[in-house]
This record gives C-alpha cells, sequence and structure tokens, in this order.
C-alpha cells in the first residue's frame, strides 16, 4: 500500500465529518467504517476556534488522522488563509485543498488550485489537492510539490460515482507511482469498490454516509466495499474475454 | 408544600412550569433576565409545529414525542394556526424532495396546482411538493408571552435573579428544575451549542399561509409566516457555540433561497437578525436527568416549541407518579 506523506493507514477509507444527524451517529459511523483519516471542513464547522470546542473534542476522540479542509474556498488567498488557520487549530501540515471554480457543479478551479498548491506546498505543507482526472493539470500540481493527488469521482455530493472511467485510467496508469485518492461523487458502495478495483489507494466521502437513512449501515457497507475492491485488484483479476469460457473441463468428461 | 424552583424561562421553562401549576403544585420561575427576550434561544425559534417533516433527519422518538405539540399548545395559548407545511424543492434538486417522502409520513403529493391552491404565491414556480395537512405552527414570541401572562394570572411567581448551582443550592432543599438551556454548560458537560442564524422579514406582497420548507443540498431553508406581511426565514445549522455574529454566507444564503422561492423576497424589508446557539446533547435529542434534588430538562436541539410539552408532561409525571421519563438518561455533572 503506498502512504501519503508517510502516513500508512489501517483503511483505504477517508470520510468526512459534516451533515450527520448528530454527533452521536457521525462517531458510530467512524466506527463502523474502520475509516483511518477524518477530513473537517474549517469554513462551516467553526465560527471560531474556541467556540467551536464540544465538536472539535468529539473530532479530536474518534481517534483518527485529521484531514483539514479548505471546502468552499473560491479564491487562493481564501484558501491560503484557511491552510493556515487549520495548521494552527490542528497541528498538522496536511491540508486538503479545494479551491472552487464554479458554484453549481462545484467544480476545481484547477488554475487557482495549482497556484495555491505551489504556495502552500512551498510553505511546507503536505497538500491533498482536489482535482479533475486531468492528466496535464495532474502534473501541474506535482510539479508544484504535491506527492498526493485527489481527482474526483464525480461533482460533490452528487452520488454519481465515477463519471469518466476512461480519464480516471488514464490517470491512473499515467502516475502508477503518486498515491492516489478518489474524492467527490461516491454515492454507492460500488462506486468505491469500482475505485479501488482500478488500483485507486484509497477514496474519501462523505454525504452518501452521512445522508444516507442509516448512516451507520451505510459506513460499515462502505467499510466492506473498499477492503472488497482493494483486494480485487491486489489479486491480480482476470481479464474480460469476447468469448464464453467454460469453467468445467471438456476433456475427460463422461460419454454417456 | 414543598416549593418546586425552576430555573429558567425559556419554552422548557415555561412549560414546566405550566403542566406543575396546572396539577397543582406551587412553583416560582427564576430567571436571570425579565424573559421572555432575545437572551433565551427560543425567542429565535420558527415556532413550527412540524413532527412529520422532522422525521426526515431525525429519531422516531422525536416525531413521537413531537405530535404532543400541537394538541398541548392548541389549549394552552392562542394563535396556533393549523395549516399544514408545505416542502418543495427545485425542479433540479426534486431528488431530495424524494428522499424527504421516503423518509417521512402523513403527507401527500402535491404537484403544481395544487401547490398554486395552498399558496398562489408559488403558482408556476414548482412542479412537485409535499404537503403535510397535520402539521401547525405558532409565533413564539407572542406565545411565551401569553404562556408567562398565563401563568402570572394563576398566582406563578416570576424572580428576576442570577441562580447559582454552588452556592444556592448548598443550602436549598428544594426541588430545583434546570431548564437554563446552553446556561447549564456549567453543570451538564456533554452539551454543547448548534449555532443558527435567522432573519426577520417584511415582505406585504407575499402572502403565505403556512411554514414553506425549500430542500435544497446545501441550504434547508424555511419561511415561517408571523402575519401582516412578516416573515421568518431560518435556519443555519453550524457547529458552534457562538451566538453573537452572523456570517456574510448566511445571510446570503438564507436571502438567496428566499429569492429562489419567490424573487418579490428581493423586495422584502429586513426587520431583524437573529443568532443564537441551540442547547444540544451530543445525540441531539432532549433529556431528562435527575440528580439528588435537581431535575435537568436540557438538550431541546431545533425542537423547542416542539418538544417541550411532552418533556413538561415527563417533568410532572416523575414529580407527581414517580414515573420514569421516556427520554431520561444519566446525570452527567
Amino acid at each position: 500500500m503506498k502512504d501519503f506523506y508517510g502516513f500508512k493507514p489501517k483503511s483505504q477509507l477517508m470520510l468526512g465529518t459534516a451533515q450527520y444527524p448528530s454527533p452521536s451517529i457521525l462517531v458510530s459511523s467512524f466506527k463502523k467504517s474502520n475509516a483511518s483519516v477524518a477530513t473537517v471542513s474549517l469554513r462551516r464547522e467553526s465560527g471560531n476556534i474556541n467556540s467551536g470546542n464540544s465538536f472539535w473534542s468529539i473530532i479530536k476522540d474518534l481517534n483518527v488522522k485529521i484531514l483539514p479542509n479548505t471546502a468552499g474556498c473560491h479564491t487562493v488567498k481564501e484558501a491560503v488563509t484557511t491552510a493556515h488557520m487549520a495548521r494552527e487549530i490542528f497541528k498538522t501540515k496536511w491540508i486538503k485543498l479545494e479551491v472552487i471554480g464554479e458554484e453549481d457543479t462545484l467544480q476545481p478551479d484547477v488554475f487557482g488550485l495549482v497556484e495555491a498548491a505551489k504556495i502552500l506546498s512551498e510553505e511546507g505543507f503536505e497538500v491533498f489537492p482536489y482535482t479533475t482526472e486531468d492528466l496535464v493539470v495532474a502534473d501541474k500540481l506535482l510539479k508544484s510539490g504535491c506527492k498526493v493527488l485527489m481527482p474526483w469521482g464525480s461533482p460533490i455530493g452528487s452520488g454519481q460515482g465515477l463519471n469518466n472511467i476512461f480519464g480516471l485510467k488514464a490517470l491512473r496508469s499515467h502516475f502508477p507511482d503518486i498515491p492516489m485518492i478518489i474524492d467527490a461523487g461516491i454515492g454507492l458502495p460500488s462506486h468505491a469498490t469500482r475505485a479501488m478495483e482500478m488500483g485507486f489507494d484509497a477514496v474519501l466521502l462523505n454525504t452518501a454516509v452521512a445522508k444516507a437513512g442509516n448512516p451507520i449501515m451505510m459506513a460499515e457497507a462502505f467499510s466492506h466495499a473498499i477492503v472488497a475492491g482493494a483486494l480485487g485488484y491486489e489479486s491480480d483479476p482476470m481479464e474480460p474475454r469476447d468469448m464464453a469460457n467454460p469453467s468445467t473441463p471438456i476433456i475427460g468428461k463422461a460419454f454417456l | 408544600m414543598q416549593e418546586i424552583k425552576i430555573i429558567g424561562s425559556g419554552v422548557a421553562g415555561l412549560c414546566v412550569a405550566k403542566e406543575l401549576s396546572d396539577k397543582g403544585l406551587k412553583v416560582l420561575v427564576i430567571d436571570k433576565t425579565d424573559s421572555p427576550g432575545p437572551q433565551s434561544c427560543s425567542w429565535w425559534a420558527g415556532g413550527m409545529l412540524a413532527p412529520w417533516c422532522e422525521g426526515e433527519s431525525t429519531e422516531k422518538i422525536v416525531v413521537k414525542l413531537g405530535k404532543e405539540s400541537i394538541p398541548w399548545w392548541s389549549k394552552n395559548v392562542d394563535g396556533v394556526i393549523k395549516k399544514g407545511s408545505l416542502v418543495i424543492a427545485l425542479s433540479r434538486d426534486e431528488p431530495d424532495l424524494n428522499r424527504f417522502g421516503r423518509r417521512t409520513e402523513e403527507f401527500i403529493n402535491v404537484d403544481n396546482d395544487e401547490i398554486g391552491k395552498l399558496e398562489p404565491d408559488l403558482k408556476d414556480r414548482f412542479n412537485k411538493g409535499l404537503y403535510f395537512e397535520s402539521e401547525a405552527h405558532l409565533s413564539p414570541r407572542e406565545t411565551l408571552k401569553s404562556l408567562k401572562k398565563d401563568l402570572l394570572s394563576k398566582g406563578v411567581i416570576f424572580e428576576k435573579k442570577e441562580f447559582n448551582f454552588s452556592s444556592d443550592l448548598n443550602n436549598n432543599q428544594d426541588l430545583i428544575i434546570d431548564c437554563r438551556g446552553l446556561g447549564s454548560k456549567d453543570i451538564q458537560k456533554d452539551l454543547r451549542g448548534v449555532k443558527g442564524e435567522m432573519l426577520i422579514i417584511y415582505c406585504p406582497e407575499i402572502n403565505f399561509t403556512r411554514p414553506i420548507r425549500l430542500l435544497h443540498p446545501r441550504i434547508p431553508l424555511y419561511i415561517v409566516p408571523r402575519g401582516k406581511g412578516i416573515y421568518m426565514l431560518g435556519a443555519t445549522m453550524i457547529e458552534s457555540d457562538d451566538s453573537k455574529n452572523i456570517t456574510a454566507r448566511s445571510l446570503m444564503e438564507l436571502l438567496n433561497a428566499a429569492y429562489a422561492i419567490n424573487p418579490i423576497f428581493g423586495e422584502a424589508k429586513i426587520l431583524e437578525i437573529g443568532v443564537d446557539a441551540r442547547p444540544s446533547y451530543p445525540d441531539n435529542i432532549p433529556s431528562i436527568r435527575k440528580k439528588d434534588n435537581i431535575i435537568s430538562v436540557n438538550g431541546l436541539f431545533r425542537h423547542g416549541f416542539l418538544l417541550a410539552p411532552a418533556l413538561a408532561r415527563m417533568v410532572s409525571e416523575l414529580i407527581i407518579d414517580n414515573k420514569t421519563p421516556e427520554i431520561m438518561s444519566e446525570y452527567i455533572g
């Protein structure tokens, strides 16, 4: 398993902390999901550092690695400032970098993303950039100092799964050694399985669990889905064929 | 006769006072301010008695207990409006409407024509909606005032002072009912605030008669008519104890959503901006807790007017009949 800036997670599922019906359900969902990393959005959940204390202590008690995120930032400056705040609060160099370019699809502004990634990498941050499947953008992010990529499956919160299988496959095979996390757009456990079967290194999701009718059960479903996909990939699956190929040998069959 | 001291006179304190005094018990209500007023978060409430709608995102017990609120308020105050509530979504968010319907009950599906008949100002703007006919709403401030007036007329005494839970308690054998909301954080360690922001606007060109909920992936908005062209727009839900300022983003999102419901809201006058933090336990479900001579009623979250009547009933059953409340939990202090 590839590591993320030196961190080897115990599971390849990363889970967001927003939108759960209650903190108790969030905590139970995390336990069932076996997730190794929790993303926390600094902008929506904080208010300010001191007043959000109760919620932070709940997140800290999850005992998982915290990945603060610049969700909802629309400019380089906002994202960089939010990253600085996150470093102060969470005492971590990790930052999930989101620079949103379009309000309806919440798709990344890849130009701003590369710029912000460069600034933050130079400042010593370990940047997890939320990007598209675009190869050229990926290359520029790597050159700007990122050592992990987070390509989208489909737009944030859409639950559409992996929208561009071809593009994601190309990205995976183009940068085989770069740790990659599929982030955003996952709606079903099978979407996560598919991502892992394609050789991605982890999956990050939030809404699919938090907004399920039974978040705790869905969290458990995802924990299995991730393992299934990862094992499927590791075990070197058979190639698909155009013709049927009998699994029972014909030779030696008795003539009756 | 033993005196019962109720500390805090938000919606929880007043409902408990009403229930106990109706049972003939002698109660004294202590609040550090002249309530009802803006220091209590029930002042800023939506006032929707919408147990079935709340079922979309909450536990079944909230729906069950919330149903008690409509007859309770109707019996005890004037001004409960029983016109149901209407849930709508923009056409691109129709999947959210389907999900809402799947997770709730006691509604009928309505189309554009039926929506237009219920609320003419929504005509030709929404193709689908859910109509929860049995729900109701009230005006929180009028309701709190009228409940207090009723209690005063029945001889309940209101005392303005800050009750100190360390010094005032030591030499006190009275039964204390702690209804201070987030103010109880000193002794209820697992309480937290969930920040809510809301607006009161004046828009006489629009004539909604019932609460309208707009489903939206980022900002679920509700508009509650207060009569005479006044509407309450709410409310955000942010994990924070901050109760001071609205953020620019929240203000923009609330107004944007109102504008999406009907652009005429663009002409509305903003009368008030309200911010407060809702007292909440980790499961967002209220709880009654008892230790020695203290009973705590807290964690009403976003369900003050919806659940206070059921909680008041349970407190009364606990005191009079020693019956264990349906939502009692261990005292954490």
